[in-house]
């Protein structure tokens, strides 16, 4: 226990000191992983769109397909992610291995499948009666895409906050992808496995409690916005 | 004289502002809708009716474009509504059997249609408000909408359809699934309004009351066919075939040949028993149809009253308490095989002293009863 308090009391000095170690990583760990969620919200939202209301041949092995994905280790993303972005890869040109883009392709490829999964399951909650009226209400293409976001808007937010909990809490992918590179890739996950293997325990508390908080104040406000009852 | 190379077309009805052509609908295979020529005149509002799944929902999302035909026209003003269906769509407003509100202010719901047509706010809220407070739900705006009851959120939905000033409005079965007092309360308010406002006006329903009070013509469909159209008059009165009567409630339909006519009246022979019939032109053979509560039933030896030229010897075979009156199965004769309806008061019955097996007459005038040739 007292290594868990004196833990929790160096985060305290840490951020209170203002670490400029510590601020950089947060900052970075939460644009890497807010971009990739965003990233898998602007592309997963109009595919799980399109999977719950259309019906083509091969709909439910993509289905079937995505539900895997929901469930996908993500150090075997990293693995598959890296081999493509390896200098040796199909996408090596690009430059891209070991660097925050690397993990934010990685993060994307976790959080897509959540996206997916989730605001299919959301959509296809709506009663197929209320899509008719919206549409006969006048609405045009965009504008029922954007009645059906507004109507599902509950399950798209726990869609978007599954995706970034996801990214944001893993590690496996960050590591592979990244290399945990001080300065440039390390991110609060990373860090937090190397501070331990360093036997540096206080460190690597104070950065899993500032993952902590973190995921729980971005949680907080979109709890708040899903939670609202707007007029 | 210029020659006219045009292909010979139909005589467009001036006034008629929906017309189907050849609409066909075919679903797994299976033709379930088949109308070769439908019109719906301006400003009148005609009464879709016909038993459960006879295709009266499928024409009308046909009309929203929602389902297209698999051939056929389907004309708006003349024009055909499949060139641009937004536009054509936003001609028009429905309301279903469920108010289908979003999740959103009984305001802001009145208000979502006028806004996809970007019109300004100011606008949005003077028509809303108008609507709101002309179905009665006015006090409701600032609500959310999926917290008022079944019948406002019904008002809301209507409110809805009519805020965008439709001309042609859609509406399928909007009173069904509302009790009985609620029912009348906003069929009487929705006449109302639409006799204000008079959109061409389909409504679907199989409701035979609500049919006969708000339409001015009525279209039968049952199994994805025209049967018959007319005012409520013609076929409520005189249905086309057997079917049509047994939809529009006349549950006495014999089959009848014809013995002699003359002065109006034509005997025909019905179970072994001679019924007489008001008609100008009898066919031979024919179907005699009576509604139930044309019958009157009084003891097997009892004066009958003048007016009255059919008498027949009937024994009944149940009573049943339906709504306020008392709907009383017969046999005919001693015909166990043609059996009759009536319907009459519990006060009669117990007048009477009818009971299962009792030996009555069941009377009815010539007037009464309609001829479909068979």
């Amino acid at each position: 226990m007292d290594l868990l308090w004196d833990g929790i009391k160096e985060a305290f000095n840490l951020w209170i000191r203002g670490d400029a170690e510590i601020i950089e990583i947060t900052l970075r760990t939460l644009a890497v992983s807010s971009l990739a969620t965003v990233v898998s919200l602007v592309l997963g939202v109009p595919i799980g769109a399109a999977l719950a209301l259309k019906r083509f041949p091969g709909r439910r092995p993509l289905v079937a397909l995505v539900n895997t994905g929901m469930g996908m280790p993500p150090v075997v993303v990293g693995l598959f992610v890296a081999i493509m972005l390896w200098r040796s890869g199909p996408f090596g040109g690009l430059g891209l291995i070991y660097t925050p883009w690397a993990i934010v392709i990685a993060q994307f490829v976790i959080a897509v499948p959540l996206v997916i999964g989730i605001s299919l399951a959301a959509i296809q909650a709506i009663d197929p009666k209320l899509l008719d009226q919206m549409i006969a209400l006048g609405a045009n293409r965009l504008q029922l895409l954007w009645l059906i976001v507004r109507e599902a808007r509950l399950g798209l937010l726990a869609a978007l906050m599954a995706g970034f909990g996801a990214v944001i809490s893993e590690v496996g992918a960050s590591i592979m992808v990244g290399g945990n590179i001080a300065g440039e890739t390390r991110v609060l996950t990373t860090a937090t496995v190397l501070e331990t293997s360093r036997g540096r325990f206080e460190v690597a508390i104070a950065l899993g409690v500032m993952l902590l908080v973190l995921a729980y104040l971005v949680n907080l406000v979109f709890t708040s916005a899903q939670q609202r009852r707007p007029a | 004289m210029p020659s006219n190379a045009a292909p010979p077309s139909l005589p467009s009805v001036a006034d008629s502002k929906i017309q189907l052509r050849g609409c066909c609908v075919v679903r797994d295979g299976r033709v379930v809708l088949d109308i070769p020529e439908l019109d719906v005149p301006e400003g009148r509002t005609i009464a879709l009716i016909g038993p459960n799944g006879a295709g009266k929902s499928t024409l009308l999302r046909m009309l929203q474009l929602l389902i297209r035909p698999e051939r056929g026209e389907l004309l708006l003003d003349g024009a055909p509504m499949q060139r641009d269906p937004i536009a054509t769509r936003r001609r028009m407003a429905a309301a279903f059997q469920e108010p289908l509100l979003l999740s959103m202010s009984v305001r802001a719901n009145v208000e979502l249609g006028l806004r996809l047509r970007r019109l300004p706010r100011a606008q949005r809220r003077t028509r809303a408000r108008h609507w709101l407070d002309r179905f009665g739900v006015g006090h409701l705006a600032d609500r959310h909408a999926h917290d008022v009851s079944g019948g406002e959120a019904q008002r809301v939905s209507l409110a809805r359809a009519f805020a965008l000033d439709p001309e042609v409005l859609l509406l399928d079965e909007p009173f069904a699934a509302l009790d009985a007092p609620t029912r009348s309360d906003l069929i009487e308010d929705f006449a109302s309004v639409l006799a204000e406002s008079r959109p061409t006006t389909v409504l679907v329903t199989h409701d035979r009351d609500e049919a006969r009070r708000l339409g001015d013509g009525i279209v039968v469909l049952i199994d994805g066919r025209l049967r018959q159209r007319g005012s409520p008059a013609e076929v409520f009165g005189a249905p086309a075939d057997a079917e049509v009567a047994a939809f529009v409630g006349i549950e006495n339909v014999w089959a009848a040949s014809l013995e002699r006519s003359g002065a109006g009246i034509a005997t025909y022979r019905v179970a072994g028993q001679l019924v007489d019939v008001a008609s100008a032109s009898p066919p031979a053979a024919a179907l005699v149809c009576v509604r139930p509560e044309a019958i009157t039933l009084f003891p097997p030896a009892a004066a009958v009253p003048g007016s009255a030229r059919n008498c027949l010897p009937a024994h009944i075979d149940a009573i049943n308490l339906v709504g306020p009156v008392l709907r009383i199965q017969l046999h005919l004769g001693h015909s166990e095989d043609t059996t009759a309806v009536a319907t009459v008061t519990p006060a009669s019955v117990e007048a009477l002293g009818l009971r299962v097996g009792s030996a009555v007459s069941a009377v009815f005038k010539a007037t009464a009863a309609h001829l479909i040739p068979r």
